[in-house]
């Protein structure tokens, strides 16, 4: 289908940073680099900027399409763009890859300028702080005072929050989809199984793997498949695949013959294939780490006190990796500390994943928020 | 709805919600149980500067508060405010929801619980034309109860009375009394002339 308010040909660009950051860990990057793409112009206030956060496995590539690859549609493109929901006629969209990340942003696969090789497993843990610290230089260097808003859903929405809890002058708007204030005990154990197939796969010698001329594909396949069955719901999973046979007749045989089996080792190929396995280890970290109640003894709404922007929440009634449930725990938080916050629990059936997909009232909702943040 | 159209509603705001905004003081605080499109937030926001959230369950209506610009939170009454805390709010309004719910003795407490003060409006079955038609042998239909007995969602009608002795149960300190027939303030037999009745209460003093 023609889409005609797609943003287009796009194309990434990248900045760098020479002021060394010191990260949460308490390791120094003595520089970096961060690549990204922006949709829309940045008016004369620079008081239009709005800052999209990626997902896990997600990247800078947010809208529109490369002119060398015009298949490689950007993630959010359904809801990015002029006219859509988030409006690139009135916005200026900014999607940052980040930091650790493997799409072009410094991180385990860049060359560490002390060694002169891949960083590999020396590439330090960073967390949704850090990300928070290097939107801010990010923005300092567009003399972006501060962000009309910043946007995502999972580990995106936690981002999100993050730099309205660290740099709370630097946001005017936030919305938080599909995420959580602290991944539960059940959820930080599936990105453990997923850690552990990558660290357990002979090829990923200790993450450096590259000098070894190998890539923990096996780890990293699976690690995907675990983690697409939980981004999914069981509905979901019944409607589309059921328990269809490929072949139309059992081979009792361990060979591909469900239509499930062969779709999540398709994800689980094609990912490995184009996925960086220490990034996805990295990124899974920072997803655990994120616990802004955690200096607080735990009292989410104690941390939310220096948080001044307007919030908008989302969830999915499906999703349950980031359930309703944990939403309206921040939700909660926001309300205790009297700040402005909408909050809406969107009917789908799609589970985690809902929050990619285009739906009728859930992009209403996100459209008429944005329409009401004044520029 | 643009600029234009907003304000135009807010200059005619239904005389059901006029008679709650002159009880509100303005720069409060407010929380709006079942607050429907958000006309009422809209007006008390704009006009009286109150600061509020609206509490809605129907997808049409959430969307409908933030095309308004309006703080919404999904939420089912039913299950209580679980979401507040105590005394968050200077006022907790539940606009003509009440007869339409289950937990009729738990929201009233909730409202209390939640709110400094509590703003119920509802549909007075004690209405002469109400009675009438009970006499003559049917439910009653008119324009507040529009619905017949079968498809109504009004599953906890009173009167003026009844509510009133539900608050005197709960030890609920009623602290003004309005009584509506369409724009006009009943104060002859209220509860057989009245067609809606408000009420402003707090905590047993």
């Amino acid at each position: 289908m023609q889409d005609s308010d797609s943003i287009g040909i796009v194309s990434a660009r990248r900045v760098h940073f020479d002021t060394p950051l010191s990260l949460k860990s308490r390791a120094v990057l003595d520089s970096y680099e961060l690549v990204y793409e922006t949709y829309g112009e940045l008016n004369p206030e620079r008081s239009n900027a709005i800052l999209v956060c990626h997902a896990l496995s997600g990247n800078h590539h947010v809208a529109g399409v490369y002119a060398d690859n015009p298949k490689n549609t950007g993630w959010w493109n359904n809801m990015i763009g002029p006219g859509k929901p988030i409006d690139t006629r009135k916005f200026f969209v900014i999607g940052i890859n980040n930091l650790g990340g493997c799409h072009g942003s410094t991180g385990p696969i860049s060359i560490n300028n002390r060694t002169g090789k891949r960083y590999g497993p020396d590439f330090p843990l960073v967390t949704t702080s850090d990300w928070a610290k290097t939107y801010v230089r990010f923005a300092d260097q567009f003399g972006i005072d501060c962000f009309a808003a910043i946007i995502g859903g999972s580990l995106g929405g936690m981002s999100a929050m993050q730099l309205a809890l660290d740099a709370p002058e630097r946001v005017r708007h936030v919305a938080v989809i599909a995420a959580s204030a602290r991944l539960t005990a059940q959820n930080i154990a599936f990105n453990d199984v997923a850690r552990q197939a990558i660290l357990t796969d002979p090829d990923f010698h200790g993450g450096d793997y590259y000098s070894h001329g190998t890539h923990p594909r096996r780890g990293l396949r699976l690690a995907r498949m675990l983690g697409h069955i939980t981004y999914l719901s069981d509905d979901s999973m019944a409607s589309k695949f059921g328990r269809e046979l490929r072949n139309g007749s059992l081979a009792f045989n361990y060979d591909v013959e469900f239509q499930i089996e062969s779709y999540l080792h398709y994800q689980g190929d094609k990912f490995a294939d184009l996925f960086d396995a220490n990034t996805y280890l990295l990124m899974t970290k920072a997803l655990d780490y994120f616990d802004p109640a955690q200096d607080y003894d735990g009292n989410l709404s104690a941390a939310f006190a220096r948080a001044q922007a307007d919030f908008l929440v989302l969830s999915f009634t499906s999703d349950w990796r980031f359930s309703p449930e944990r939403s309206r725990e921040i939700v909660k938080a926001l309300l205790d500390n009297k700040l402005n916050v909408s909050y809406a629990e969107i009917p789908s059936t799609y589970g985690h994943d809902s929050f990619l997909m285009q739906d009728d009232y859930y992009h209403q909702l996100v459209r008429a928020y944005m329409d009401n943040i004044s520029i | 709805m643009t600029t234009t159209e907003i304000s135009r509603s807010v200059l005619t705001l239904r005389p059901d919600f006029a008679t709650i905004a002159a009880w509100i003081k303005p720069g409060s605080s407010v929380l709006d149980l079942g607050c429907g499109d958000g006309t009422l937030l809209h007006y008390l926001g704009n006009k009286l500067d109150v600061r509020g959230y609206g509490v809605e369950i129907s997808a049409h209506n959430i969307l409908a508060c933030m095309q308004k610009g309006i703080n919404v939170i999904h939420s089912d009454l039913e299950s209580g405010l679980s979401g507040f805390e105590n005394a968050s709010f200077d006022y907790v309004i539940l606009s003509q929801t009440l007869q339409a719910m289950k937990n009729t003795e738990n929201i009233i407490q909730e409202i209390l619980r939640v709110g400094k003060e509590g703003i119920v409006s509802f549909p007075n079955f004690g209405y002469w034309k109400n009675r009438l038609q009970v006499a003559a042998g049917h439910m009653p239909v008119s324009s507040n109860l529009p619905y017949q007995w079968y498809d109504t969602p009004n599953i906890h009608l009173c009167t003026l009375h009844d509510f009133e002795q539900l608050c005197q149960k709960h030890k609920v300190n009623i602290l003004e009394r309005r009584v509506m027939n369409h724009d006009k303030k009943v104060a002859f037999f209220p509860n057989l002339f009245g067609i809606l009745a408000f009420y402003r209460f707090g905590h047993a003093a």
